[in-house]
C-alpha cells in the first residue's frame, strides 16, 4: 500500500523511504540517514561533472513535461558574469497530484539538498522554493528545515565549509493554479500578477529578474541527491529493458474511486493493471473501474481497456494515447458520469485561466457553459461540433498550455465516452448509477 | 483567480457591512512587522519581489487586505496602490473584504467531486448557518467557499479552516469539526 500506509512489497522506495518518519524531518535525523553526503560531494565537484552524472542517469522532469533534467541544466551559460537563479516549483496544484506535498512534509532536507546541488550545478547562488499558499504544513516544515540548515552552515554564504554560497529561500504563493507554469511562477515570485510569459526568451536566457534561471519540480530535485551518491548507472537500471528513455522511480498519486488512495513509488515501466488492482486494491466494493486520468487532470482520459495494457513510464502512457504528466492518477468507477466529471474539470480550467489569451479566457468559459448545459439535460446535437471546434481553438494557440489542458479531457471524453454524452441529448436525462454488484 | 466577466462566474465573497470603518487607518508596517519585512527584502534583488510576502503580513495582522493597506504596502515597497491592487486581485487567497472569524474552504475539484465533496459543502453550509457560499453567517463566525484543488486528492475531502489543513472530511464529521472553531 502506498503512503500513508506501509509500502507495498512491489514498491521501490527511494524518495518515499522516510515518509512517515518524523525524525527524518530534522537535520540530525536526515544526516543520520545519509543526508547531505551528496551535497558535500557535489560542492567539491565541477558543475559540468554534476550535470554529466544527471544527464547519464536519464532523469526527466517530474512536473509534467518530462524534459531531461541534465540537458535543461546545461542550457545555463556558466561564467557569463550574471547572477543565476534556481526556482523549485512546489506550486503543486494539478488536480490528482499530491506527491510533492509529502516530499516536503516528510523529507524537507532532501529537497533542500537537491536545490543546493542543482544551484551549484547551474552556477547559481540563490534558490527559491515557490510553495503554493494553501500548503500550510509543508510551508511550515520547509521554512523550519531551511532555517535549521542555514544555522548549521549547511547552506548559506559558506555552504558546508566549501567557500561556496548557496542560499535557499521559501516563497509562499497566494492561490493560483497558473503559477505552476514556469514563467508565471517567475512573474509571481517577482511580485507580479502570475501571467505566463511569451517564450522565447526561455528562462535559461532571461528568467527570474531577467537573469538565467532553471525551474525544476520538487520530485526532480529530490531525486538528485540519491543519483549523485549511487551514480547514473544505478538510476538507469530502474526501467524496463526495452525502454531506456524513462529511468528511475516515480511517485504516483492515486485518488478517486479506489480502495487504497495514496502515494506509491514504483520503477518506470511498471504494469498499470497490476498497479491499480494489486497495489491500489482495485475499485470500491461492488464497483468496477470505468476510466482513468493517469497523469493529472491535464492529460487525456483513458478507458479501462487502454489502462489495462499501459506501462507506467513516459512512453508507455503515450502508447495508449495519454501522458504520464505529473502522475496524478484520478480513477473513476461505474457510478460516475463522465460528462459530469468532464464538465467539472472544464470549470476548474475556466476558474484558473489567467485570462490573458482570448482562446483560453473565452474557450474555457464557453466549454464549461456548454458542458454544464448538456449535463443539465439541455444539450443539442450541435454541441459536439461546437465543443470540438472550441477545443481546436484552444490547442497550440495560446501563450501557455492551460487551455490545451482543458481541451484534452474534453476531446478524449467526447471521443471515448460519446455514448454517455449522446444519451444526455436524446434522453435528456442525467446519468443513472448502476446497482452495486455483490 | 479573479478576472473579468466570464461565462461561469465564480464564487463571490460578499462585503460585510463593517467593511469600511470611519476610524483612522493604523499602519501595518511598524515595529516588529517592519523589521520582518526589512529582513525579507534581503532575500531578493528587487523590492517588488517582497510584495506577496508583504501582503501575507497584512492579512495576518488584519484578517483581510483593505484598500488602505494596499496603499500602505505600495508605499513601503515603492509601488503604486493601483499596482498593488492589480496583484491582490489576481490571487484567490487575499481577502479583499472582511470574512468570518473562521474561513472555511472546501475542495470540490474532480478527484474530490467523485468522492462526494458536494455533500461536504452542503454540510458546512447547514451547520455553520451560512446557507450560501461566500456569505458570512449572521453571527460573523463563518464564511464557507468552494476552492479549486487543494492538492491532497487522495484524502478526499480536504478542507481548510483558516490556516488549518484537514484531510478526509465527510459530511458526518462536519458538526464535530466545527466545535473546534467556535
Amino acid at each position: 500500500m502506498g503512503f500513508p500506509f506501509t509500502p507495498h512489497p512491489r514498491e521501490t522506495t527511494v524518495l518515499s523511504k522516510h515518509f512517515g518518519d518524523a525524525e527524518a524531518r530534522t537535520l540530525d535525523g536526515w544526516k543520520a540517514r545519509g543526508g547531505y553526503r551528496a551535497l558535500e560531494q557535489a560542492l567539491g565537484m565541477d558543475p559540468l561533472a554534476i550535470q554529466a552524472v544527471v544527464k547519464d542517469s536519464g532523469l526527466r522532469g517530474r512536473g509534467g513535461a518530462g524534459f531531461p533534467t541534465g540537458l535543461k541544466w546545461s542550457f545555463m551559460k556558466l561564467g557569463d558574469g550574471k547572477p543565476h537563479y534556481l526556482c523549485c516549483n512546489a506550486d503543486e496544484s494539478e488536480p490528482g497530484t499530491f506527491k510533492d506535498r509529502e516530499i516536503m512534509r516528510w523529507t524537507p532536507h532532501a529537497l533542500i539538498e537537491g536545490c543546493a546541488i542543482a544551484a551549484h550545478a547551474i552556477g547559481a547562488e540563490t534558490a527559491y522554493i515557490y510553495i503554493r499558499g494553501e500548503f500550510t504544513e509543508p510551508l511550515d516544515v520547509m521554512e523550519r528545515a531551511c532555517e535549521e540548515a542555514r544555522r548549521a552552515g549547511v547552506i548559506g554564504k559558506n555552504a558546508m565549509g566549501s567557500g561556496k554560497r548557496v542560499d535557499v529561500w521559501v516563497h509562499k504563493g497566494a492561490g493560483a493554479y497558473i503559477c505552476g507554469e514556469e514563467t508565471a511562477l517567475m512573474n509571481s515570485l517577482e511580485g507580479k500578477r502570475g501571467n505566463p510569459r511569451i517564450k522565447p526568451p526561455f528562462p535559461a536566457a532571461a528568467g527570474l529578474f531577467g537573469m538565467p534561471t532553471t525551474i525544476n519540480n520538487v520530485e526532480t530535485l529530490a531525486a538528485v541527491p540519491p543519483i549523485l551518491v549511487n551514480g547514473g548507472e544505478w538510476y538507469k537500471k530502474m526501467s524496463r529493458p526495452d525502454n531506456p528513455k524513462s529511468t528511475g522511480t516515480k511517485l504516483w498519486s492515486v485518488c478517486g474511486n479506489v480502495m487504497r488512495p495514496g502515494n506509491y513509488e514504483v520503477e518506470m515501466g511498471f504494469p498499470f493493471k497490476e498497479f491499480l488492482y494489486d497495489l491500489c486494491g482495485g475499485p470500491p466494493k461492488g464497483r468496477k473501474f470505468k476510466a482513468v486520468i493517469p497523469g493529472g487532470s491535464s492529460v487525456p482520459i483513458i478507458t479501462m481497456e487502454e489502462a489495462d495494457r499501459a506501462l507506467m513510464d513516459y512512453e508507455g502512457m503515450v502508447a495508449v494515447g495519454t501522458m504520464l504528466g505529473s502522475a496524478g492518477c484520478i480513477v473513476m468507477d461505474d457510478a460516475q458520469s463522465i460528462p459530469r466529471q468532464v464538465a467539472r474539470l472544464a470549470r476548474f480550467y475556466a476558474h484558473e485561466s489567467c485570462a490573458q489569451c482570448t482562446q483560453c479566457r473565452e474557450g474555457t468559459a464557453w466549454t464549461t457553459k456548454i458542458l454544464e448545459r448538456m449535463v443539465a439535460g439541455d444539450g443539442t446535437a450541435e454541441d459536439f461540433d461546437t465543443l470540438m471546434s472550441l477545443a481546436e481553438d484552444m490547442t497550440g494557440k495560446t501563450i501557455c498550455v492551460l487551455s490545451d489542458s482543458c481541451a484534452a479531457p474534453v476531446v478524449s471524453g467526447l471521443q471515448k465516452f460519446r455514448g454517455e454524452f449522446e444519451a444526455l441529448i436524446t434522453r435528456r436525462t442525467v446519468h443513472t448509477v448502476p446497482a452495486i454488484v455483490a | 483567480m479573479s478576472h473579468g466577466p466570464s461565462a461561469t462566474g465564480g464564487s463571490a465573497i460578499s462585503t460585510a457591512p463593517n467593511g469600511h470603518s470611519s476610524e483612522p487607518y493604523v499602519p501595518v508596517f511598524t515595529g516588529e512587522t517592519k523589521a520582518r519585512l526589512d529582513a525579507l527584502l534581503e532575500r531578493y534583488p528587487t523590492k517588488m519581489a517582497a510584495l506577496l510576502p508583504a501582503l501575507w503580513m497584512v492579512q495576518e495582522a488584519r484578517g483581510w487586505v483593505s484598500p488602505e493597506a494596499m496603499a500602505e504596502t505600495g508605499q513601503v515597497l515603492g509601488l503604486t496602490a493601483a499596482y498593488v491592487k492589480g496583484v491582490v486581485t489576481f490571487y484567490t487567497m487575499y481577502h479583499q473584504h472582511p470574512v468570518g472569524k473562521h474561513f472555511v474552504q472546501v475542495c470540490t475539484t474532480t478527484p474530490c467531486h467523485v468522492c462526494g465533496a458536494e455533500d461536504v459543502v452542503k454540510a458546512f453550509l447547514k451547520h455553520t448557518g451560512c446557507g450560501e457560499l461566500g456569505v458570512t453567517s449572521a453571527d460573523g463566525r463563518y464564511t464557507v467557499i468552494e476552492v479549486e484543488c487543494l492538492g491532497a486528492c487522495g484524502f478526499a475531502t480536504p478542507v481548510m479552516v483558516n490556516s488549518d489543513f484537514i484531510e478526509s472530511v465527510t459530511p458526518e464529521k462536519v458538526p464535530e469539526l466545527l466545535k473546534q472553531y467556535g
